[in-house]
């Protein structure tokens, strides 16, 4: 039984985009402290289902903390009380015999919820697509060490890579900015050659994109920051607003 | 060009640009309140103070110096309202848990509403009858006949409530830069991992000479020089 702990869930359901939503009580009496939040999520469906209710909507998709698929906002924090880990990486060993978790959805302008704990990420894919590529010369591969970089670009251009676009960010900043994660995906190709054919029309697209879409103004808290579960760096932010400034002056 | 203070990045720019430019005043502000605590009758103090009343100053500078203020504040309000707009209508029933964040940078406006009222205060102090209405007593040194501006601030400064009223002004200024400091340089793109500790360090340390050093003329006023 040491192994085990009972909740209490308090969580926001809502029926669709429109609806207004309010917080469901629900108990469970056996919670292993070895699964994780996502599989505890399943057992709270599981019995749902078996008492004819309609189970939680939550996102998920690989379970190992790379796909960002995974939200959540639990207790206070996105992806909840661990740091660098996603929800699906939370175990509940974090969590104490007889607590209270409050989950909720992300909740940002740029974020609308679908339904439950879904919300609409499709803005990240949509700055994306606004200028997170680089165009390549097709023909024959090229040989792979043809282009030498610096080990320490190398090294920084991937750790801003390891975004794996949760949105996490967005939902822990107090205005509602997506600075993080735009400035991850500018600076992993701002930061290698092959990025450098588009690295000015890249900071200003992605930017208008993002100010478009909704998004607030950065205003450095760095609390996006301390949430990330891939710990990308807010030096990114300062590289973005350079990329971003240098085109806007070179124009 | 054209569209770059219609961005975030263009909007915090300008919040950057005329935070820093604020932040030279204050050097100045201070370095000219240091001569109050020279003890020598406030002569030194009156002739910097006629200095800074020179016509070039006077209408060359100051209108810079409040474009630089109104930009501050006109933009501190535009950004706080959008970032709100950002944050969405609901708001999360189990708050904000995330540690390791600095409270001044969650409230730069609310901080900075206090240094403009404090601002408010000051202007009436000070610049109105310096600036405006002119009901000061003249002094004449070396031949020059000028304000009497050390005998203002040195009655203005005999009263406990407004040494008070300056104190808490210099603390919630010195709250402000502590994260404004860094924030400039960093929304400017000069910052990395290694220059964003350099500039909070400096930024730190620069806030608390700026806040002690107001604080300490207006106490060391009140208490010895009355």
């Amino acid at each position: 039984m040491e192994n085990n702990i009972s909740l209490t869930l308090k969580v926001w359901r809502q029926n669709g985009p429109k609806d207004k939503g309010r917080f469901e009580t629900y108990k469970l009496e056996t919670v292993s402290v070895d699964s994780s939040f996502l599989e505890m999520m399943d057992v709270l469906n599981e019995q749902l289902i078996n008492e004819g209710k309609e189970p939680v909507a939550f996102d998920h998709d690989c379970r190992e903390g790379i796909c960002g698929m995974c939200s959540l906002y639990i207790n206070g924090r996105p992806h909840g009380p661990d740091d660098d880990v996603t929800t699906c990486q939370l175990h509940m060993r974090k969590f104490k015999d007889g607590e209270t978790i409050t989950i909720e959805p992300w909740r940002s302008a740029g974020f609308p919820v679908i339904k439950d704990l879904i919300v609409n990420r499709n803005a990240f894919d949509t700055i994306i697509a606004s200028g997170g590529y680089t165009s390549i010369s097709t023909g024959g591969v090229p040989d792979a060490n043809a282009i030498p970089i610096s080990k320490i670009d190398a090294d920084e251009a991937m750790d801003a890579a390891s975004c794996i676009g949760c949105g996490a960010c967005v939902a822990t900043c107090k205005n509602g900015s997506a600075m993080l994660f735009v400035s991850a995906k500018v600076s992993h190709l701002a930061l290698l050659p092959q990025g450098q054919v588009e690295a000015a029309r890249r900071a200003k697209n992605m930017v208008a994109k993002m100010d478009e879409l909704g998004f607030g103004n950065c205003t450095n808290t760095g609390a996006c920051e301390v949430e990330c579960p891939k710990g990308v760096s807010i030096s990114n932010i300062a590289r973005l607003n350079r990329e971003f400034l240098k085109a806007k002056l070179a124009d | 060009m054209s569209t770059i203070f219609g961005s975030s990045i263009g909007r915090k720019l300008l919040m950057s640009l005329s935070g820093l430019f604020l932040v030279v005043f204050l050097i100045v502000h201070l370095s000219i309140n240091l001569l109050l605590l020279v003890p020598d009758g406030g002569q030194m103090f009156n002739v910097a103070a006629n200095f800074m009343a020179l016509p070039l100053i006077k209408y060359g500078m100051q209108p810079v110096l409040f474009a630089g203020f109104i930009v501050h504040i006109i933009y501190a309000a535009i950004l706080t309202a959008q970032n709100n707009k950002a944050r969405g209508s609901s708001k999360y029933a189990s708050g904000n848990n995330t540690k390791d964040v600095m409270w001044a940078s969650k409230n730069m406006f609310v901080l900075g509403l206090t240094v403009l009222a404090f601002l408010a205060v000051h202007l009436a102090d000070f610049w109105v009858p310096l600036q405006i209405t002119h009901a000061v007593d003249s002094v004449t040194i070396d031949g020059v006949e000028m304000h009497n501006t050390y005998a203002l601030v040195n009655a203005s400064l005999s009263e406990a409530w407004r040494v008070v009223l300056y104190v808490i002004g210099a603390l919630g200024l010195t709250i402000h830069l502590t994260h404004g400091f860094w924030s400039a340089f960093q929304t400017l793109g000069l910052s990395n991992n290694i220059w964003r500790c350099r500039w909070t360090v400096i930024g730190i340390a620069f806030a608390w000479i700026v806040g002690l050093g107001f604080t300490a003329i207006a106490i060391l006023q009140f208490a010895f020089y009355q």
